[in-house]
C-alpha cells in the first residue's frame, strides 16, 4: 500500500472525531491529528483503536505515544505490516 | 449573618495509611502508598500499579457489624465508613444507637461509582437466571448514595443525608455543599467528604484512555510523579476523607478540639468551551473558580500560603501551575509553596478532594507542610513559573501556615476551590 492510500484509508478513519473541516480537506502526510485536524487528545485512543481494526495490526503503547500526526501513523502502520 | 464554619472532626482511609495517627506520620515521611498489583497485570492492564488502602479483616469488623459484612462487596463504602466513623468519634460525637435521630446532623459523602464489583457480581447471577440470590443488599451497595445511607444508619444522621458526585472533584465539593448547609443555618453539623471504589472494572476505562502511567510498574513508588519532567500519568487508587463541619458556636459549646475554619470557596465549569472539554480544563474556569473562591473567602490572593493542588503527574500539571499564578497574580518567588498529595497517594479519584482536605487541614492544625515527593526532576515548563523553591520536596515545619487553597479539577470540564485557615482563638 502506497503513502496516497494509506492517507486515503486513514481519511476515513479520523473523519468521525476532525473538528477542523479546512485542515481534513487538506489533510496531507504533514498534517497533526491534534493542531490540524482539531481532533480532541482524548479521541486519539479511539483513532488508533479504529486503525488497529481497519489494518489489523496491533499498535504497542510506545507507539501508540508517537502517533500524534498522519507522518507517525503511515510510519508505524507501514512497519506493523512489513512485520506480518 | 453566616455561621462561621470550623473543622472538629477528621477521618481518612488512604493507600499510604488508614487512620489519622499513621496518616499523619506517613504524609510528614513521604511514605508512598503505590504497590504492584498481579491482578492488573494477569488482565493486560498497562498500569499495574495502584493505591489502595490496606484494610485487614479485623479493622473490617471495628466499623461493620457481621451482618453488615454478609455478602458486602463494596470497598468504596467500606472506606468510606472507616474514614465518616472515624471523622464523627474523633469529633466527640455519640453514637447512640438508640433514641432520636440527630436532626442537626447530616451528611454529604460523596462517590464516583459505588459498589462496581457488587454490580459485576450480581450482573453474572442476574444473566445465569439466578435473581433471587442477590439478596438483600445488593441494592444499597450499588445505589450512588450507598455511602451516605451507611453512615446515616450507624451514626443516627437525621439532616441532610445525600451523595454527590462530580468525578475528580467530588470530595472537594462535598466539603463545600456541607459548608454552605452550615453557613446558612440549615444544619449545626455535616459529615462530608468522598470514598472511592478500587480494582479494575474502576480503572480500565482510564487505561484504555492512556491516561494512567505504564512507566513505572518496576518502581511503584516512584510512580506517581507530580510536577515532574518524567511524569507521564497518574497512578489509580482509592480510599475516603471524611471531615466533620460544624458550626463555630456549635463547637464552642461542645468545647471540641477545632482543626481549622473553612473561610470560603466556589465550584464552577468550564462548559467545555474554550481550552475546555470533556478531559480538559477551560483555563479561564479555573482560574475563576480561584478567584471566585478567595473573594468568598473575604481574603486577599497575597495571603495564601500554600496550594494543595491537583496535579495528577500528567502533562496537565504545568497548566495547572500557570492557572494559579494567573489566578493569584503570583510566580517566581511570590508564588506560595505548592505540593501534591498524589506523589504519595496516587489519584484516589471521587476520594481525591476529600483526602487531600484532611491533609491540607493535618498540616494546618499540627503546623507542618508535607514533602511533595518524586519531583526532584521538576518540570522546565514549571520552573520558568515559579521558583523551585516553592515545592517543598522536604518536610517543613512552621508555625507560620495560615491559609491553604485546595482545588480540584474534574472530568466533564469542572472545578472546585476551598481556602482553609488556621483557626485561631
Amino acid at each position: 500500500m502506497n503513502t496516497e492510500e494509506l492517507i486515503e484509508k486513514l481519511k476515513v478513519i479520523v473523519k468521525p472525531y476532525v473538528k477542523d473541516e479546512e485542515g481534513f480537506k487538506n489533510m496531507t502526510e504533514n498534517s497533526d491529528f491534534l493542531n490540524d485536524l482539531k481532533i480532541n487528545s482524548a479521541n486519539l485512543v479511539d483513532v488508533i483503536l479504529d486503525i488497529e481494526t481497519e489494518f489489523d495490526i496491533i499498535i504497542d503503547n510506545e507507539s501508540m505515544e508517537k502517533m500524534l500526526n498522519v507522518k507517525a501513523a503511515i510510519d508505524i502502520i507501514t512497519a506493523k505490516l512489513n512485520e506480518k | 449573618m453566616n455561621n462561621r464554619v470550623v473543622i472538629t472532626g477528621l477521618g481518612v482511609a488512604a493507600p499510604n495509611a488508614v487512620g489519622i495517627p499513621d496518616f499523619t506520620a506517613a504524609i510528614k515521611n513521604g511514605i508512598s502508598g503505590i504497590r504492584y498489583y498481579q491482578q492488573l497485570k494477569d488482565l493486560n492492564f498497562s498500569c499495574c500499579i495502584a493505591g489502595i488502602p490496606q484494610v485487614s479483616e479485623e479493622l473490617k469488623q471495628q466499623y461493620l457489624s457481621p451482618l453488615q459484612l454478609k455478602n458486602f462487596n463494596s470497598n468504596g463504602i467500606l472506606y468510606g465508613c472507616i474514614a465518616g466513623i472515624d471523622a464523627w468519634k474523633d469529633a466527640g460525637l455519640p453514637i447512640n444507637e438508640n433514641g432520636d435521630a440527630d436532626w442537626d446532623s447530616g451528611t454529604v459523602f460523596g462517590t464516583g461509582v459505588s459498589g462496581i464489583e457488587k454490580l459485576r457480581e450480581s450482573f453474572y447471577k442476574i444473566d445465569a437466571g439466578n435473581v433471587k440470590t442477590l439478596g438483600s443488599t445488593a441494592v444499597l451497595q450499588t445505589m450512588a448514595s450507598g455511602i451516605s445511607a451507611y453512615l446515616s444508619g450507624i451514626l443516627g444522621l437525621g439532616n441532610l443525608v445525600t451523595t454527590n458526585s462530580s468525578a475528580c472533584c467530588t470530595g472537594t465539593e462535598s466539603i463545600l455543599m456541607g459548608f454552605e448547609r452550615i453557613q446558612s443555618g440549615k444544619a449545626k453539623r455535616m459529615l462530608v467528604g468522598g470514598c472511592s471504589d478500587d480494582g479494575p472494572y474502576v480503572w480500565g476505562g482510564f487505561d484504555a484512555m492512556k491516561v494512567m502511567t505504564y512507566k513505572h510498574n518496576d518502581e511503584p513508588e516512584k510512580a506517581s510523579r507530580p510536577m515532574s519532567v518524567t511524569a507521564s500519568g497518574f497512578v489509580p487508587a482509592s480510599g475516603a476523607g471524611a471531615l466533620l463541619l460544624e458550626s463555630l458556636s456549635s463547637a464552642m459549646e461542645r468545647g471540641a478540639t477545632i482543626y481549622g475554619e473553612i473561610l470560603g470557596g466556589a465550584m464552577n465549569a468550564g462548559g467545555q468551551r474554550g481550552t475546555g472539554s470533556m478531559t480538559a480544563p477551560n483555563n479561564e474556569a479555573v482560574q475563576r473558580c480561584i478567584k471566585e473562591a478567595i473573594e468568598n473567602a473575604g481574603i486577599d490572593a497575597s495571603e495564601i500560603d500554600l496550594i494543595n493542588g491537583h496535579l495528577t503527574a500528567t502533562t496537565k500539571d504545568a497548566t495547572e501551575i500557570n492557572n494559579w499564578a494567573v489566578a493569584l497574580n503570583r510566580k517566581g518567588e511570590d508564588f506560595p509553596y505548592i505540593h501534591s498529595l498524589k506523589a504519595m497517594t496516587g489519584h484516589c479519584l471521587g476520594a481525591a478532594g476529600a483526602v487531600e482536605s484532611v491533609a491540607a487541614v493535618l498540616g494546618l492544625h499540627d503546623g507542618f507542610i508535607f514533602p511533595s515527593i518524586n519531583c526532584e526532576d521538576l518540570h522546565p515548563d514549571i520552573a520558568a513559573i515559579i521558583s523551585a523553591e516553592k515545592i517543598p520536596r522536604q518536610l517543613i515545619e512552621t508555625n507560620n501556615l495560615q491559609v491553604i487553597a485546595k482545588a480540584s479539577f474534574g472530568f466533564g470540564d469542572i472545578n472546585a476551590c476551598i481556602i482553609f485557615k488556621k483557626y485561631n482563638a
